[in-house]
């Protein structure tokens, strides 16, 4: 159509400025998913980003109005389908604390266990497709191989891959299989080993260390102010895990650390999340040999009604903190439900620091802000 | 300085990258911790969990006879309508009305496997299935009735 020449002539294109702008997306292979990104740049330079939502928009909030306190956790496994068990946890414990539910001890443990292995798995997911972005294709593959283990785990215990729907409440819907114990216990055997093989490919890689040292730097204050929770905060050394402030399940009675990094550039977010798995195994081992035996879900009543009033519920996903609010009139449907979605926040950090920086640059911060579309736009 | 710093990034570098290479290199040569399954090809010996959710099903045992009472727990529990049950009156030997399952229709199309409906059968009539390959070509043939032509309760179960 145009000989190379003519394309730099031919500057109807631009804006005012000698502005361009590029269409990022819905359909970017470095996108994840149906994000729409209107980049402006000038030259390489990224002057403004703008992010277009809704293509993946389900109206899951009103759809759970219409659903029962037993059925609306179901759909909340599709809002960020990988930490699906997190979600369905956050849901369960809303209502357990609205009804004042007893939880068994063993169902307790068995759900600290499977978010931490959710988490892993996510994180894995992450570095694998991370890596993928800035070019390096080895990785995924490697990723992906623990998170199979994980994988098959949720197979035989939950009955599906993704989207589990295990947790009930007051409980679990079924026992966990005879299996889990020594299937855990060979995931983090395995997984310790081959950690190291993550350092060697992706960490200590100098072409990863300079694409993602000092790109993206969100600062503490920014963190705050733009409300970013999760691996993306405590890279800019933000103290923000619910595990820590507002324990939830078995989680009190756990040691753990929770991973800081003060750099707050894509570096520092790709490391939280590195230790994160390491912290993640931990309380894993140390829970792992301590179920309870008995039940594993509460008595609950056959019709679930919470009480006239508002609930409100956080935990800490593998993104930051997912809060589920919801007003009840009394009835056995919620009249108002809100998800907060941490991925919502931590997107919109992103025209603030990505600004100023070359286009090239972009893909590494927005790979470390770690975004699932679905989640953002529920 | 410059020279010196050159050469080190240079060497820096190149050790990094062949440290990446050589894991590379090992599972090149010990392709038995390959995890890669040869899907369909080994359809055969392929086996998934055994609580895998693929669909729902009604097991029926050999005088093709079902436990489900038609009491419609699993229509209410669904939450996308996924199941409708239609009852009748069968006429016992005494002569007294009895309520019974005339279809048990289930839309495979609809179905999130959320599993609600196996949870909230009283007496076990359904239950998850592992089969996942569900696709064919007239999405009429997704619409299933479950309980086998001919088939009835069985004995005692209210
Ligand atoms: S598995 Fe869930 S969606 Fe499917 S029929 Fe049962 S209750 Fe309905
Ligand atoms: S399958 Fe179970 S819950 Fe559904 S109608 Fe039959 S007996 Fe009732």
């Amino acid at each position: 159509m145009y000989t190379e020449t003519e394309i730099i002539k031919d500057n109807t294109d631009l804006g005012p400025d000698g502005e361009l702008v590029v269409n990022m997306g819905p359909q970017h292979p470095a996108t994840h998913g149906v994000l729409h990104l209107v980049v402006t740049l000038n030259g390489e330079t990224i002057k403004k980003i703008e992010p277009h939502l809704g293509y993946i928009h389900r109206s899951i909030e009103k759809m759970c109005e219409s659903l029962t306190y037993r059925q609306f956790i179901y759909v909340t496994s599709r809002m960020d389908y990988l930490s699906s068990h997190i979600n369905n946890t956050a849901c369960a414990l809303l209502v357990e604390k609205g009804m004042q539910i007893e939880v068994p001890e063993r169902a307790k443990v068995v759900r600290t266990i499977l978010n931490e292995l959710t988490r892993i798995a996510s994180h894995e997911l992450w570095i694998g497709a991370m890596a993928m972005d800035l070019g390096a294709f080895t990785p995924f593959f490697y990723a992906f191989r623990e998170r199979e283990m994980i994988t098959d785990i949720m197979e035989d215990t939950c009955g599906a891959r993704l989207t589990m729907n295990y947790i009930v409440p007051g409980g679990l819907m079924y026992d966990i299989h005879p299996d889990f114990q020594t299937k855990v216990k060979a995931f983090v055997k395995q997984f310790k080993e081959k950690v190291t093989e993550y350092e060697d490919l992706v960490t200590g890689n100098v072409i990863f260390q300079s694409r993602t040292k000092g790109v993206g730097v969100l600062t503490a204050e920014d963190a705050i102010s733009y409300g970013c929770t999760g691996p993306v905060a405590r890279a800019s050394g933000v103290r923000c895990d619910i595990r820590k402030i507002d324990p939830y399940d078995a989680y009190d009675r756990v040691e753990f650390d929770e991973v800081i990094e003060t750099a707050g550039d894509s570096f520092a977010r790709y490391m939280v999340r590195v230790k994160e798995m390491n912290q993640s195994i931990r309380i894993i081992e140390q829970l792992i040999d301590q179920i309870p035996e008995g039940d594993f879900v509460g008595k609950t009543k056959n019709v679930l009604k919470l009480a006239k009033g508002e609930f409100y519920q956080r935990v800490e996903t593998a993104r930051g903190e997912l809060g589920v609010y919801i007003v009840s009139e009394g009835a056995t449907t919620p009249h108002r439900i809100k998800f907060r979605s941490p991925g919502f926040s931590n997107l919109s950090v992103l025209d603030h620091i990505a600004k100023g920086s070359k286009i090239g640059d972009l893909m590494a911060t927005m790979g470390t802000l770690d975004l699932v579309i679905p989640d953002i736009d529920r | 300085m410059f020279l010196k710093d050159y050469i080190s990034d240079v060497v820096n570098g190149v050790s990094s990258l062949l440290k990446g290479m050589r894991k590379t290199g090992y599972y090149f040569t010990h392709s038995k911790e390959i995890i890669t399954e040869q899907y369909p090809d080994n359809r055969a010996t392929l086996k998934l969990a055994d609580r895998f959710k693929g669909e729902v099903v009604m097991p029926h045992d050999e005088n093709n006879e079902h436990t489900c009472t038609g009491c419609t727990a699993c229509e209410l529990a669904c939450p996308n309508g996924t199941i409708k049950i239609i009852t009748k009156f069968d006429i016992t030997p005494e002569g007294k009305k009895k309520k019974a399952i005339d279809a048990f229709i289930y839309r495979l199309e609809m179905c999130t496997l959320c599993n609600l409906c196996v949870a909230a059968c009283p007496s076990d009539a359904i239950k998850m299935a592992p089969n996942f390959e569900h696709s064919v070509f007239d999405r009429s043939k997704l619409t299933k009735i479950l309980n086998k032509p001919g088939s009835k309760i069985k004995e005692g179960i209210e």
